[in-house]
């Protein structure tokens, strides 16, 4: 045990001098994946909305497309970014590689998924009897459409969370495009990734508590707002 | 809530299967890897080599490994590729039965510190300046290697040349931080100078982000042979001595198998391993890359 202490110990020491520019690594991973969860939201609630709620031909396959987009490897994306990103890639003239924006492009992919699918889940488990009595009562689609959204909020709730927790601690992807360059696209994962290989565990270990405790505190967060959601509905 | 009714059921499932997968797992790691120890050798046959990306990526261990394999059965070597930093501390550690880096003055100061048994030259290579073929910084036919880093700076700070770092405290890293002192000028940071660019990573991956941005930087030759025709950077400044890259190997006291490790340690050093690293590179890049030195 006495390596993790050692780590701890000089984590601990790291942290509280301020030696270790921690927040700035910090900050990094929270902009580069806050901004890809807010645009996967964007383009995965509109789309799980129709997904769940609508009957078209295709639809069990785009469930399936989403469903299996929840389990893509995020190397796997990373490697078709920094492909279409690279020089010599369709993009490349955008000299995007190497780029915190080419993060979030990454982490917008392996967001989306998990944003479609949970939405179209959670807004078909809302009974249909609702949706056509407000359609009987004259509202209008997108009324209803919203309505829908507000009973299915658990669901959407979930998919930040799953979403966000997903994007923050994945590290292939982000390594792959961004480089993890120091200042510019040096995130949490990527830094915990060399600190390890530089064999300088405190700095490992204090990075690896931090991100912890942010997917700690960002699940808090949302179990509250769903466990007051349910009370409030219960009354 | 009544249409999350179904969740607890979906959970049972899903923690069902994951359980069974963990099992399988689990049930895949217990069964021994070396039950194929004869009872000839009591030592244990995984012999741990710690080493660095860069030699790792030159393809050199692909070579050298099943030499030293087939030449002393029954030891199997893994290797253990990470920044020179790290194979260090996996020696301090024992974690690592032999190793085999580029940083001479951390070498001696292990095995000084009673970690490593003892420490040989096993062969060097050289490194060389890449950069964009434009050259923005003019370093070609610089009168020495001093020259050439003062001209990447200068440059730089006239925002018409980048220069990626390592940044990973690997052997290459601390060349370039002592070719920067030796050139008389401070070692430059990505927060002081932004110029520089630090990437933490190994050799192959660094090489990549500079030619993708039209960077100079520091490499060692065989990682850049090796990935000389998928990536646009060219070799602008060679071939001086203060660029030599000598490579040593460390037995570790008291190491699992140290046995083990004193078998790799004296087999690269004898004539028939260096024969290997003297061949390797010759067939395929028409040139060594390595050059074997064990005295």
């Amino acid at each position: 045990m006495g390596i993790y202490v050692d780590a701890l110990r000089e984590g601990w020491e790291l942290l509280s001098s301020g030696t270790f520019d921690i927040w700035a690594i910090i900050l990094t991973s929270l902009r580069v994946s806050g901004a890809a969860t807010m645009i996967a939201l964007l383009i995965g609630i509109p789309i799980g909305l129709v997904v769940g709620l609508k009957r078209f031909v295709g639809r069990g396959v785009a469930l399936l497309v989403f469903n299996s987009g929840m389990g893509m490897p995020p190397v796997f994306v990373g490697l078709i970014v920094a492909m279409a990103l690279s020089r010599r890639g369709p993009f490349g003239d955008l000299s995007l590689l190497y780029s915190q924006t080419a993060m979030v492009i990454a982490q917008v992919i392996i967001a989306s998924p998990i944003v479609m699918a949970i939405t179209a889940a959670s807004v078909s488990a809302v009974p249909r009897a609702l949706r056509l009595q407000a359609k009987s009562l004259g509202a209008q689609s997108w009324r209803v459409a919203l309505l829908t959204l507000r009973e299915a909020r658990m669901g959407l709730i979930a998919a930040v969370a799953a979403g966000f927790g997903s994007v923050i601690s994945e590290v292939g992807a982000v390594q792959m495009v961004g480089g993890n360059l120091e200042g510019e696209t040096r995130v949490m994962t990527t830094a915990i990734v060399q600190y390890t290989r530089m064999g300088r565990y405190g700095y490992a270990l204090s990075l690896a508590l931090v991100l912890m405790a942010i997917v700690i505190m960002v699940n808090i967060v949302l179990t509250t707002m769903q466990t007051s959601a349910q009370r409030w509905e219960k009354q | 809530m009544h249409h999350f009714a179904y969740a607890p059921r979906a959970w049972c499932l899903v923690s069902l299967g994951l359980a069974a997968v963990l099992a399988l797992s689990l049930a895949g790691c217990a069964k021994p890897a070396d039950t194929s120890t004869e009872p000839v050798a009591q030592q244990p046959a995984e012999v741990i080599l710690a080493s660095t990306t860069s030699t790792q990526d030159s393809g050199l261990f692909d070579v050298l490994i099943p030499a030293f394999e087939a030449a002393n059965s029954p030891y199997r070597v893994k290797v253990i590729a990470v920044g020179t930093g790290e194979a260090l501390k996996l020696g301090e550690t024992k974690d690592a039965d032999v190793l085999l880096v580029h940083a001479k003055a951390d070498e001696e100061k292990l095995v000084a510190a009673g970690y490593g048994v003892d420490r040989k030259d096993v062969m060097y290579n050289d490194f060389i300046i890449v950069g964009p073929e434009n050259d923005p910084a003019g370093i070609k036919g610089s009168a020495d290697t001093t020259a050439a880093m003062l001209a990447i700076a200068r440059a730089g700070e006239a925002g018409k040349a980048t220069f990626v770092s390592r940044g990973d405290d690997s052997g290459t890293h601390k060349k370039e931080i002592k070719l920067w002192t030796g050139s008389g000028i401070e070692t430059p940071t990505p927060e002081t100078d932004d110029w520089y660019e630090s990437t933490g990573q190994g050799m192959g991956e660094s090489l990549k982000i500079a030619s993708e941005k039209g960077a100079y930087t520091l490499a060692d030759r065989a990682t850049y042979l090796s990935m000389a025709d998928t990536i646009s950077s060219a070799i602008l400044y060679e071939k001086d001595k203060a660029l030599l890259n000598q490579y040593g190997v460390i037995v570790v006291t008291d190491a699992k198998n140290q046995v083990g490790g004193q078998a790799l340690y004296d087999w690269i050093l004898s004539p028939e391993g260096q024969k290997v690293i003297g061949e390797f590179g010759v067939e395929k890049y028409g040139q060594q890359l390595f050059i074997p030195n064990a005295q």
